[in-house]
C-alpha cells in the first residue's frame, strides 16, 4: 500500500542521483570504518590461522577427536556453513523466479552469502584431513561411489553457478561505477566487460540470469541433499534415515533465511539502509522463516518418534544420549532456538520488529548449529554394543578454527561492500521504472476476462 | 582361493590380554602413552572389552577380545573416497597408508570401531624401533590404519607353499593374537575349506557372527558363553 502512495507523488523515472549516491556510498566514501574492521578482522583471522599451525605441525592429536568420536567441530561447521549457503542463491532464484517484486534490495546481499560461506565450508573438510597434503588424491584416485566425491561434486558446481549468478547482475552496477570514475579503474574497467547497456545486452543478461535461476535451484538442493547422504549413507544409528536429504535441505534453508536476516539487519544500521530495505521486507521474510520452523519441528518430531517407536536398543542409546543424557542441554536448547523462540516472536506482529526479528534469527543460526552438532557427535559418541560410549571436548585449535570461520564471513562482507554496491542499484532503478506497470499488468490478467461482446 | 576366518571361543578367553601385546609386536603398533589413552587415543588393532555385569557382591566379568570383524561386503569400503581402503581377493580388508587421506570416513562408517587413526606421529620409545617387525611397514602420521589378519604372515606361507607346489596346508598360517592365545580360545583358517578347523568350529550350534543382521557378513565369529 505505501509503496504505490509514495509512488505516486515520486517522478516515475529511476532513481535519483541522491540514491545512487547513497547506494554507492560504501564504495565511494569508505571511511575509516572499512580500514579498521578489515585490519581487526584480519588480526582474528591470522591468529586463528597460527593456532591451526599446530595441527600442521602435530597432527590431528591438538583437536578433542579421538575413538569412537573421529569428527568434530570441522563437520558441524562444514555441514552449518554450507546450510547457510542456501540463503542465498536459493532464496534470491526462488524470489526471481516467482517475480516477488519486493526481492529486489535483497537478492544481492543474499548472493554474496552464498559465495563466501561457501568458501569458508567447503574448506573446512580439508581442516578435518590428516593428510590435508595428499588433498589432491581425491581427483587422482577418486572413486565416484563415495559420498564424499558427491559433496566434492555437488560444492564444486554449486560455487561455480553461484559465484556466476552473483556476477552477471553484478555488471550493470559494476559499469556504473566504472562511469563514476570508481577506483581501482582498471578493476571496474575489467569487470565491467564493456557494458554499455545497450539493449541487446540487457537482453542477453536477463536471458544469461534466467536461466541460471532455474538452474541454480536444483544445485542448491542437491548439495545439502548430498551432504546429508555423508551420514545416510553409513549404517550407524541415528544417520541411517531416508528422511535425511529433505531434513538436511529444510534446515538448510531455514538457518538461510536467518542467517540473511541478520545480515541485513546488521547492514542496515552500518551503511543506514534503512530507506531500501524496509519492516515489508522483514515481514516477509519473516513469515518464511516461519514456515521454515515449522517445517524443521515436523521433520525433527517424525525422525525422532520414528527412532523412539522402533525402540532398537543401538538407535535408543543415541536417542537418550540426546534426550536425557549428556547431551540434553544441547538437544533441548536446539529445540528452544529453532522453534519455540522463532514461533513465539514471529507469530505476534507486535513482537514482530526489527529487535526482534533480529534476536529470532540469532536463535535460528544457534539453534541450527546445535542441531548439526546434535547429529554429529552423538552418533558417533555410541557405537554399537559392546563398545563403550565416547566423549568429545573441542579443543583450542577447533574453536579458532569456528571463530576464524566467523571472521572470515564478516571479511568477505566488508571486502565486498568495500568494492560494490550492496544493494543492486539497476534492478531497483528497473523496479522503478517498470516493475509497477508489469505487476499491474500482470494482477490484471489474474482478473477474469472481460465478457465478451455479445453480437 | 582362502577365503581367511577366525573363530573366537569365549568360553575359553580369559582376558588375559596376551593376543593385545602380541598384536602390538607383530604389527608395530605405535605406542601412545598413557596420557592419550585417557583421551580415548588408546591405539590397538585387536582390544579386549569387558562386559561387567550382576550385584555388587556377585559381580561377573566377561572378555570379549574385538578386532576387524574382515566384513566380506564392508561398510568402510564402500564410503572410502580415494581407493585406500579395499577387499581383497582372499577377503580381508586392508588399507593403503601411503594414499589414504585420513578423512576418517571409513572410521565413522564402521559399525565395528574397527580403525584407528594416527592422532600424532606415530612413536616407538625404547628399543621399540630396534624390534619392529621387518614384515609390517610403518605407518606416518595422520592415516588410518587396521587389523589386517596378519596378511604379512599369510603371503610368506602363500609363497612356500608355492615354492613346494602345493596348497596350504590348514594350520600352517596363524595370526600373531591366535598363536599367543594361551587358552587356544582363537583359531585362525580357510572358511571355504570344509574341513578347516576353523569351518568346523564356525559351524558349532554356539557360533555367531557380531551385528549379522547389518548385512556386513562378517568373518570373524564368536562361539557364545555357556558357562
Amino acid at each position: 500500500m505505501s509503496d504505490e502512495a509514495s509512488h505516486e507523488t515520486r517522478p516515475a523515472h529511476g532513481l535519483d542521483a541522491v540514491d545512487v549516491s547513497d547506494l554507492l556510498r560504501s564504495v565511494e566514501r569508505p571511511g575509516s570504518g572499512f580500514r579498521v574492521a578489515t585490519t581487526l578482522l584480519l588480526l582474528v583471522l591470522l591468529g586463528a590461522w597460527v593456532i591451526f599451525g599446530r595441527q600442521l605441525l602435530y597432527g590431528l592429536g591438538v583437536t578433542g577427536l579421538n575413538q569412537p568420536v573421529a569428527w568434530g567441530f570441522y563437520i558441524v561447521n562444514f555441514v552449518i556453513f554450507i546450510g547457510i549457503s542456501h540463503a542465498g542463491t536459493l532464496i534470491s532464484a526462488i524470489l526471481r523466479l516467482s517475480n516477488a517484486e519486493w526481492r529486489r534490495p535483497i537478492t544481492r546481499m543474499a548472493e554474496v552469502i552464498t559465495v563466501v560461506v561457501l568458501g569458508i565450508g567447503g574448506f573446512h573438510p580439508v581442516l578435518d584431513l590428516g593428510r590435508p597434503d595428499r588433498m589432491l588424491n581425491i581427483f587422482s584416485a577418486g572413486r565416484l561411489q563415495s559420498p564424499l566425491l558427491w559433496d566434492v561434486s555437488a560444492i564444486t558446481a554449486y560455487f561455480m553457478a553461484s559465484t556466476v549468478y552473483l556476477y552477471i547482475p553484478l555488471i550493470p552496477d559494476i559499469a556504473l561505477l566504472r562511469d563514476r570514475g570508481a577506483r581501482p579503474q582498471w578493476l571496474y574497467k575489467f569487470m565491467a566487460w564493456g557494458w554499455r547497456d545497450t539493449p541487446r545486452q540487457r537482453k542477453v543478461l536477463e536471458r544469461a540470469v534466467s536461466i541460471l535461476m532455474v538452474l541454480v535451484i536444483p544445485i542448491a538442493v542437491s548439495v545439502h541433499t548430498v551432504i546429508s547422504y555423508i551420514f545416510a549413507m553409513t549404517l550407524q544409528p541415528g544417520w541411517h534415515s531416508t528422511i535425511f536429504g529433505p531434513y538436511f535441505v529444510v534446515g538448510a534453508i531455514f538457518s538461510g533465511i536467518a542467517a540473511l536476516m541478520m545480515v541485513m539487519i546488521v547492514l542496515r544500521k552500518v551503511f543506514r539502509l534503512e530507506r531500501y530495505l524496509k519492516q515489508i521486507h522483514f515481514d516477509n521474510l519473516s513469515k518464511l522463516l516461519l514456515i521454515m520452523s515449522l517445517f524443521w519441528f515436523y521433520f525433527t518430531f517424525s525422525e525422532f518418534l520414528t527412532a523412539f517407536f522402533g525402540n532398537e536398543p543401538s538407535e535408543m542409546r543415541v536417542f537418550f544420549y540426546k534426550f536425557s543424557g549428556p547431551y540434553a542441554p544441547w538437544f533441548w536448547g536446539m529445540v528452544v532456538c529453532n522453534f519455540l523462540i522463532p514461533v513465539v516472536v514471529l507469530s505476534f506482529r507486535r513482537l514482530r520488529t526489527i529487535s526482534g526479528i533480529f534476536i529470532a534469527s540469532t536463535a535460528v543460526v544457534i539453534g541450527m548449529w546445535l542441531e548439526r552438532l546434535n547429529i554429529v557427535v552423538p552418533s558417533l559418541a555410541n557405537p554399537r554394543l559392546p563398545y563403550p560410549s565416547g566423549f568429545y571436548v573441542p579443543s583450542l585449535v577447533e574453536w579458532a578454527m569456528f571463530v576464524g570461520g566467523i571472521a572470515t564471513f564478516m571479511l568477505g562482507f566488508v571486502l565486498f561492500a568495500r568494492f560494490f554496491p550492496l544493494i543492486s542499484v539497476w534492478e531497483l532503478q528497473e523496479g522503478r521504472e517498470q516493475a509497477v506497470r508489469e505487476t499491474m499488468e500482470r494482477v490484471e490478467s489474474y482478473l477474469p476476462d472481460p465478457r465478451p461482446r455479445e453480437s | 582361493m582362502a577365503r581367511w576366518g577366525m573363530t573366537i571361543d569365549l568360553d575359553r578367553c580369559t582376558g588375559c590380554g596376551n593376543c593385545m601385546a602380541a598384536c602390538h609386536q607383530e604389527n608395530n603398533l605405535a605406542a601412545v602413552g598413557a596420557a592419550e589413552t585417557q583421551e580415548n587415543r588408546a591405539f590397538h588393532w585387536l582390544r579386549v572389552l569387558r562386559e561387567v555385569s550382576g550385584e555388587e557382591a556377585n559381580l561377573e566379568v566377561t572378555y570379549k577380545p574385538v578386532l576387524c570383524v574382515q566384513c566380506d561386503n564392508p561398510p568402510c569400503v564402500r564410503v572410502c573416497p580415494v581407493h585406500a581402503t579395499y577387499r581383497n581377493e582372499e577377503g580381508i580388508v586392508g588399507q593403503v597408508y601411503s594414499r589414504c587421506i585420513g578423512c576418517r570416513y571409513c572410521m565413522a562408517a564402521c559399525p565395528y570401531n574397527a580403525k584407528v587413526f594416527n592422532w600424532y606421529e606415530p612413536e616407538w620409545p625404547g628399543d621399540l624401533q630396534r624390534k619392529a617387525n621387518p614384515d609390517v611397514s610403518l605407518r606416518p602420521k595422520g592415516v588410518v590404519e587396521k587389523c589386517t589378519f596378519c596378511h604379512h604372515r599369510v603371503i610368506r606361507a602363500r609363497e612356500q607353499a608355492r615354492a613346494e607346489e602345493r596348497e596350504i596346508r590348514d594350520g600352517e598360517v596363524t595370526t600373531a593374537c591366535a598363536e599367543s592365545c594361551p587358552a587356544q580360545a582363537i583359531v585362525f583358517g580357510d572358511l571355504d575349506d570344509p574341513d578347516s578347523r576353523v569351518s568346523r568350529l564356525a559351524r558349532s550350534p554356539r557360533a555367531y557372527r557380531p551385528h549379522a543382521d547389518l548385512g556386513t557378513r562378517p568373518k570373524v565369529v564368536y562361539l557364545a558363553q555357556q558357562e
